[in-house]
């Protein structure tokens, strides 16, 4: 991480340039699944992004005092302890929406998004900065979901929030609310990134480890020869010592 | 017995973990370039989630009877990657062979949604202790199965990649072929009920 980085582009990090559902592509499973309707992305975003401020200012306090070797599950710990406290938020105030979302609210302890980000920012970086991660992260997160549950609403039901949008002309497409349009959606998604941007845009990464919040401690060798060549010269370093 | 016959089929096909209920997504898009790991993968995943239901099941009628089911979360996780570790460190020292063949991707697994997922199902569904087991057992299977045959898929190449557009190559390519998996998946949904 360079030091001279300005807090702004630290917040839009991670909404633009490192987008962790466009580009980076992780936190897949939230997305694909909490897409299907608009009411349900924004909940399961603005869910996600508490528990990743929270945690982010908490690891960050913390990294001083975390013993190296067991990071890992202190870092768990500190997010199910925050995912326990919103899953009770929302079953106080939002039970519709706990119920819609379910599973995948106690899930939010096994995003990668958030154990990606204590991994490879709240432990070398401020409070501060941390926090401000955590925010673009989670802006950006909850932008993707957002859009993705809003295109699945329109074609799948054909309404808005639960407003109709569409006239009776309509015939809503039940594929998109299925789990196969969720695939679908989210690759049509990346492919209009790609276009749109002719590649001016961040690069979409591939499907790879790189990403994965568990790399540095695992040695399972799939990341493709390009991919391991052009990852940061830190985390080869930090590998070649673990191992 | 018939019940968890059922139990079992409708986890694999009908209510496959991966294609329709969008658990341990990461994974499988990740790891099933090969399909070598994909079958790697998916053993060590039915082997953690049999294990990690038989020991979190009566951890869950502990946390009941002293009234604090609200820590399940937190318990579940940990004790999930505490018991991930204890594995590898067991098979490192007494079955190096079965280390060598899974150990690699046992990290991965602590954060693999489908492992907490199958853990908190079956309690949310009452399921008794054998019920558990087996809905657990099946979940991997299906787990399992999905993992390969998308590797079969990847791995094949069953597309010509240069008549596919180049916006389209690479990852948006992966999703879709992701979405055709999952469509006939929806083909089992009619058979219960």
């Amino acid at each position: 991480m360079e030091n001279k980085t300005s807090k702004l582009s630290i917040l839009t990090n991670g909404i633009i340039k490192e987008n962790p559902v466009l580009v980076l592509l992780i936190g897949t499973c939230p997305t694909l699944a909490t897409s299907s309707t608009l009411a349900n992305g924004v909940g399961m975003g603005i869910s996600a992004t508490a528990v990743l401020v929270c945690s982010n200012i908490v690891i960050s306090i913390l990294r001083k005092v975390i013993p190296d070797k067991v990071r890992i599950p202190c870092y768990i710990t500190v997010i199910a302890g925050f995912v326990t406290i919103v899953q009770f938020l929302l079953q106080a105030y939002a039970p519709e929406l706990n119920k819609s979302l379910g599973l995948f609210i106690p899930l939010i302890v096994v995003n990668c998004i958030i154990l990606g980000r204590a991994e490879a920012f709240a432990n070398k970086n401020s409070v501060i900065d941390s926090a401000l991660d955590g925010i673009g992260m989670g802006i950006g997160f909850t932008l993707c979901l957002a859009l993705m549950g809003s295109i699945r609403e329109l074609l799948g039901q054909g309404t808005l929030l639960g407003h109709t949008i569409f006239g009776s002309w309509f015939t809503p497409i039940g594929f998109f609310n299925l789990a196969p349009g969720g695939f679908f959606v989210y690759g049509i998604l990346i492919w209009l990134l790609v276009v749109v941007t002719k590649g001016k845009a961040p690069k979409v990464k591939s499907f790879s480890c790189v990403g994965c919040p568990m790399y540095n401690s695992c040695n399972l060798d799939t990341v493709p020869a390009e991919t391991k060549a052009a990852k940061p010269a830190d985390v080869v370093a930090e590998k070649g010592a673990t191992a | 017995m018939a019940q968890l016959a059922l139990i079992f089929v409708s986890i694999v096909l009908v209510n496959n973990f991966v294609l329709s209920q969008f658990l341990g997504i990461c994974s499988f898009l990740g790891v099933s370039n090969k399909m070598s790991s994909s079958v790697g993968m998916g053993s060590a995943v039915v082997f953690v989630m049999v294990l990690a239901e038989l020991v979190t099941w009566p951890i869950q009628q502990i946390l009941d009877r002293f009234g604090i089911g609200y820590l399940q979360t937190v318990v579940f996780i940990l004790v999930i990657a505490a018991l991930v570790q204890f594995v590898e460190m067991f098979m490192k020292k007494y079955v190096p062979a079965l280390q060598r063949a899974l150990g690699i991707y046992l990290p991965l697994i602590t954060t693999n949604c489908a492992i907490l997922g199958a853990a908190i199902n079956t309690i949310n569904y009452n399921y008794t202790y054998l019920q558990a087991v087996v809905y657990s057992f099946g979940a991997g299977v299906g787990y399992f199965v999905a993992m390969v045959l998308f590797a079969g898929v990847r791995e094949e190449k069953l597309w010509d990649e240069s008549g596919v557009p180049v916006a389209f190559r690479g990852v948006p390519m992966i999703l879709v072929s992701a979405t055709i998996l999952s469509l006939s998946f929806m083909g089992f949904s009619g058979l219960f009920q």
